[in-house]
């Protein structure tokens, strides 16, 4: 298996916000506190594109690199996820985030930022998969039952797309032969590393 | 007489400014989503422990679910 990864299709994202809703519908997610957005680019000018941004799940991630606590790791799936008992919401991930990823809920007293939260690919977090503390911390593990994100299986137009990174991009590759054009990537340069975004190609990320 | 005491009292007063070891312990690892959870409500067609069959169950759900073309044409 290769590493599981999103792609957010412009060419046929309505800006719904489903993947949105979704997200916080399934994880509970505090409010004020955001895992998916859709954004909107050029808004308003002929052309304008929206895509769906949450953490893309980097090959070299930048939070994990900048992280004065080592909280982050990777799973053998290339799932990007955190210890929040290890976390002392210091932002620094924030800051370091190319997609404005990371979220702190205004958990505690003064304005107090609590730990970070962000999306998790819907693979939980270091706690019993499955678990009440595993749900409560970091949300449903819908890898662990053999599902995908929720975000993907419920966007309408199937502009978000996740899943195993080979497999998605074949189906987006289809698409676009099909369609003749949108072969634009969001976001794949930043996150998985090319070229065009003059970091070494070549390796299989 | 007084000497020893106050070396006891001086110790016992620095002791507070020793330094406590900050080293960190290892990053917490997670099980393996493929482990499954245990739980009712979990995708049919595949055996929780079997890597392969949880690999396939999420490459065939993948297609069935997010692509259009291979669903309708």
């Amino acid at each position: 298996m290769a590493r599981m990864k999103f792609i957010c299709d412009a060419e046929r994202c309505i800006e719904c916000n489903g993947c949105v809703t979704a997200c916080k519908n399934e994880h509970e997610v505090p409010w004020g506190v955001n895992r998916r957005r859709v954004v909107t680019l050029n808004d308003g000018v002929p052309g304008e594109r929206s895509i769906s941004v949450a953490c893309m799940h980097c090959s070299d991630a930048p939070c994990m690199a900048v992280c004065p606590v080592n909280c982050f790791y990777r799973t053998e799936e290339g799932v990007v996820l955190h210890d929040k008992d290890t976390c002392i919401g210091c932002g620094y991930c924030s800051y370091a985030c190319p997609f404005g990823a990371p979220q702190f809920p205004s958990a505690g007293t003064f304005g107090v930022r609590g730990k970070m939260d962000k999306c998790t690919f819907c693979a939980g977090g270091p706690e019993a998969n499955g678990s009440q503390a595993e749900f409560e911390k970091y949300g449903r593990n819908r890898l662990a039952e053999g599902k995908l994100p929720a975000c993907a299986e419920m966007c309408s137009t199937k502009a978000l797309l996740a899943g195993d990174g080979d497999v998605v991009a074949d189906i987006l590759r289809n698409r676009v032969v099909k369609r003749g054009r949108g072969a634009d990537v969001w976001g794949w340069g930043t996150a998985y590393g090319s070229k065009q975004a003059g970091q070494p190609g070549g390796a299989k990320s | 007489m007084m000497r020893p005491l106050i070396a006891a009292a001086a110790v016992l007063a620095l002791s507070a400014c020793g330094e406590k070891p900050q080293s960190m312990g290892p990053v917490k690892q997670d099980t393996m989503a493929f482990q499954g959870t245990g739980m009712p409500y979990v995708a049919q067609g595949w055996k929780a422990g079997d890597k392969t069959s949880w690999e396939q169950q999420l490459k065939t759900r993948t297609q069935s679910g997010q692509n259009d073309y291979a669903r309708m044409n």
